[in-house]
């Protein structure tokens, strides 16, 4: 076990580090903590499983340091730095059988037989193989198939990591949700550090203690999921957690008021001069948003559709050219299309070139 | 691992060696090559392919193989084409033996057939013409014509078939607008596995001919023993022979090895 | 797997294929099955012998020699070609412009007529002229492939490796090729060596395509005539005269129609005995593959 550390990890798969055009990670760094449940978020293509394949030694960084507590093992194998990877799709061994599937890491490593069996018996009855244990791997189903996988990257006590790369893509949403719960159970009961990689803002969410936000290759947010959610550091943040997304909008700031074409909003902070260049832009989720009806005092917006999905119902308007989602629960007095919209200062942000600023209480 | 380059490197100087060889004789005069051992040509001269070009009796060997093969592919391919579409969509009664059958034709050994070719194709009169050699050859390629476009149309989605006849297409019409150029690279490789097999054989095409469309592989046989061993013109020749096969995996070399991981050739 | 539509309509497909195949298989078939049960004095008198050729040729003297030769030449190619295909597919680049060399040269001898890679030979082999021949006669080496039977046999041999190992190569590295990348991530987290990665993911995935290789070098090799023929003509003596060179010297040299007949049915009988068995194991592995899944 120990605590990793990332020092300015770059990667780029041409080999030309300094373009940060086609880099995949540009300028890396992060440290994860001794037997927590980390994930990483983000979407298709932003350099998560670069990441990770970088951390347990399939790849190679470009630029930079990986720690494990003081130690650096960059250019050390995967095998010395003793890690456990599962991957998207299972991978099985056609020709053994799932006992010898999931003995196999051990072996290699030379453990004993004695040692092997309670081991592998333990943990097939975890993962609900034991009926399986004799029958060769090759023909059982892709569920199952992906269990073994699992069962391969946790049969060893002794890793420093265990690394998720999406494992639960190819299996069905019923299980899926046992195997999460599972691999919540299995991370309290033997304190593995365990990094899940997926692109699924519900798996990350309910795994992970603390989640890592990744976008184009850099890291724009870590924190507890409830962060995330309450204060994106990032617009894109902001669009990727929570459905629908954050409304976010082009703005002015003049002085301590916020102009959004035309309308004038306090947040009751303060912001530093920004400058004429920067883009400017508000953010607020839906969630932090009222409808009243039109006469009260608000953003007056006309609304354009409704789309009930059962809870609750997301109300899409529009105010001249900006369009804002809103979630409503009760709409009987939004009777006639046109009503006021009303911000929650407390959880609207303000962003500049993307990235949020946070002002100074007034 | 470091030293894992040199196994390839090494086959493959083994595998260039004797066409060396053969290119260094070609390029010899038949006088240096019986009078002095060297590795490359002293005197180097083109004359062995002059006289290649230059005689009938050599050069027509090349056109009458290139038009047998050309023949070949195209009847193989075109005859294969609805056989493997009908394979791989429908089941009818006696597919799956009618699909060994064909394959054992691929196991028929040349030698067997011989004979019996040489009879059949004489009694009907097409005995030393190009379109005999062409449908002997297609006793083993069309089945394996069959074989490698049923491999490729399985992997195109049924779905593309569904949404053509809804969308109202006749079946010839769809088949050559929409499902030929989905199958096109497995087209190519068909093609060229036919090229191949019509090109190299040389025991049926040598049966089936006497002067009008004898391939130049036989030419070249009787050469050895007639004209008191013209080494440099035999070289020459061979050099030749492999040019064609040469040329046609420049065209395919992006396909090839899609081609054999069909594990279909 | 969604079943097959039933359509007899089908047929009318596969009717191009079913008669080009049978005006080239069924008929000249028919007229060997003919000449083997009968004999002839010449001047297209034939008449009834049943069965007297298929028994005179089972104990035949050339007949089992032929047969043995061939056996023997197959088995020896075999277990040369396969493994060294499966070593150098191993050795291959996977990315790279090794990549287009390796294939491209490859597959060169494949396309060369056979008889060309018997002149090939012939010449590279000879001690006056060939630089194989020459260089062991240099080297003290007693080499003579027109005289020496255990000579002949090692030059059939080595060119044999010279002109189909690289479709086992090819085959193999196309099996190869199709291993997804993370199972060899997956191997080196488990620890494997790279002897268990070759024993349990790159053999296994290779299965398919062995075989194939297997069965086409068996088949090939089994029919193998014009290289042998062009080298050395079946000699010194009859030591290179394989099945189907026996064969055709006895048909179309000597014109024994009967015998000839009946060799050629029991040839082929075997030849389609070994097809079926490899069909059956085939589709056994197909259906294997398709109840497991993926």
């Amino acid at each position: 076990m120990a605590h990793i550390t990332l020092e300015n990890i770059a990667h780029s798969y041409t080999g030309n580090p300094e373009n940060h055009e086609d880099c995949a990670l540009k300028k890396v760094n992060l440290s994860w903590r001794n037997g927590g449940a980390y994930a990483l978020l983000g979407p298709s293509g932003c350099g998560k499983t670069t990441l990770l394949n970088i951390i347990s030694g399939l790849l190679h960084p470009s630029r930079g340091k990986v720690l494990f507590d003081t130690e650096d093992v960059t250019g050390m194998s995967t095998e010395q730095r003793n890690i456990a990877q599962i991957f998207q799709f299972p991978v099985v061994y056609d020709t053994m059988t799932v006992f010898q599937n999931l003995a196999f890491p051990l072996k290699n490593r030379g453990r004993k037989q004695k040692e092997i069996e309670p081991r592998v018996i333990e943990l097939a009855k975890i993962l609900g193989l034991e009926k399986d244990l004799h029958t060769r791997a090759q023909h059982l189903t892709a569920d199952s198939k992906q269990k073994i996988s699992l069962g391969r990257g946790l049969i060893r006590k002794s890793v420093n990591a265990i690394l998720f790369d999406e494992p639960l893509t190819v299996i069905d949403p019923q299980l899926k949700w046992e195997l999460r719960s599972q691999l919540k159970f299995l991370h309290k009961k033997f304190g593995f550090t365990m990094i899940y990689v997926t692109h699924d803002q519900t798996e990350a969410l309910t795994f992970a203690d603390e989640v890592v936000v990744m976008y184009e290759g850099e890291i724009v947010q870590t924190g507890t999921p409830e962060a995330l959610f309450e204060k994106p550091e990032h617009t894109f943040v902001g669009y990727f957690i929570g459905s629908p997304g954050m409304n976010v909008c082009a703005c002015e700031l003049q002085g301590n008021q916020v102009v959004i074409d035309g309308y004038m909003l306090s947040l009751g902070r303060k912001y530093p001069d920004l400058g004429s260049n920067s883009k400017i832009e508000i953010g607020v989720r839906p969630e932090h948003l009222r409808l009243v009806p039109s006469d009260r005092e608000g953003l007056p917006v006309k609304i354009i559709k409704v789309d009930d999905i059962g809870r609750h119902r997301i109300v899409r308007v529009v105010f001249n050219n900006t369009k804002f989602n809103v979630i409503v629960s009760d709409m009987t007095e939004l009777a006639d299309g046109n009503c006021s919209l009303v911000f929650d200062t407390e959880h609207t942000h303000i962003y500049v070139d993307d990235h949020l600023v946070s002002g100074e209480e007034l | 691992m470091r030293w894992k380059w040199m196994l390839p490197t090494v086959y493959i100087c083994f595998l260039l060696l004797p066409i060396y060889w053969l290119l260094n004789m070609s390029l010899k005069t038949n006088a240096e090559i019986l009078s002095t051992f060297s590795f490359w040509p002293q005197h180097l001269t083109l004359d062995n392919y002059r006289v290649i070009f230059t005689d009938p009796s050599w050069y027509s060997g090349y056109i009458n193989s290139m038009i047998y093969v050309s023949l070949n592919v195209i009847i193989s391919v075109s005859c294969a084409l609805p056989a493997a579409y009908a394979f791989s969509r429908y089941s009818f009664v006696g597919d799956k033996h009618l699909f060994f059958w064909l394959l054992t034709n691929r196991m028929a050994p040349p030698a067997v057939f011989a004979l019996p070719f040489f009879q059949l194709y004489s009694s009907i009169g097409l005995f030393d013409t190009h379109i005999a050699v062409a449908l002997a050859h297609c006793l083993f390629n069309i089945p394996l014509s069959v074989w490698i476009l049923e491999g490729f149309m399985s992997g195109v989605p049924r779905e593309v078939d569904e949404t053509a006849f809804i969308d109202g297409y006749y079946w010839p019409h769809f088949f050559v607008k929409i499902f030929m150029p989905n199958i096109a690279s497995g087209i190519g490789v068909t093609a060229f596995f036919c090229f191949m097999f019509s090109w190299v054989e040389l025991l049926l095409a040598r049966t089936l001919t006497a002067v009008n469309a004898k391939p130049i592989a036989a030419i070249m046989t009787r050469t050895v023993s007639a004209s008191g061993l013209d080494w440099g013109v035999l070289a020459a020749a061979g050099m030749l022979t492999i040019l064609p096969g040469a040329l046609v995996i420049w065209f395919v070399r992006n396909h090839i090895a899609k081609g054999f991981a069909l594990g279909r050739v | 797997m969604i079943e097959k539509q039933v359509n007899q309509k089908a047929w009318f497909m596969v009717l191009p294929v079913f008669l080009v195949v049978a005006f080239s298989a069924i008929i000249p078939l028919m007229t060997v099955v003919n000449y083997s049960v009968q004999d002839t004095f010449g001047n297209n008198q034939f008449f009834w012998v049943g069965m007297d050729w298929f028994r005179d040729l089972l104990h035949s003297e050339r007949f089992h020699d032929a047969f043995f030769r061939q056996v023997s030449f197959s088995a020896i190619i075999l277990c040369i070609e396969i493994p060294l295909g499966i070593v150098i597919a191993l050795a291959m680049p996977r990315k790279g412009w090794g990549v287009p060399v390796c294939l491209i040269t490859m597959a060169l001898p494949l396309l060369i007529p056979w008889n060309v890679v018997g002149t090939i030979w012939q010449i590279f082999a000879r001690v006056d002229i060939g630089l194989l021949g020459h260089t062991l006669a240099a080297l003290g080496v007693d080499y003579n492939y027109t005289q020496d039977p255990v000579a002949a046999w090692i030059t059939i041999i080595i060119m044999d490796i010279w002109h189909w190992t690289s479709l086992v190569v090819l085959l193999c590295y196309a099996g190869l090729c199709s291993i997804p990348d993370a199972y060899y991530q997956a191997a080196k987290i488990d620890g494997a060596s790279r002897l268990s990665v070759f024993r349990y993911i790159q053999l296994p995935k290779m299965q398919r395509v062995l075989l194939i290789a297997i069965l086409l070098r068996f088949m090939d090799s089994f029919m193998i005539y014009t290289e042998p023929f062009v080298i050395t003509g079946g000699g010194p003596g009859n030591s290179t005269t394989f099945m189907s060179i026996d064969l055709v010297k006895m048909a179309i040299g000597q014109f024994d129609l009967g015998p000839a007949a009946a060799m050629s049915l029991i040839y082929f009988l075997v030849i389609l005995l070994l097809c079926w068995v490899f069909f059956t194991v085939m589709s056994n592995i197909g259906e294997e593959r398709s109840k497991g899944g993926a």
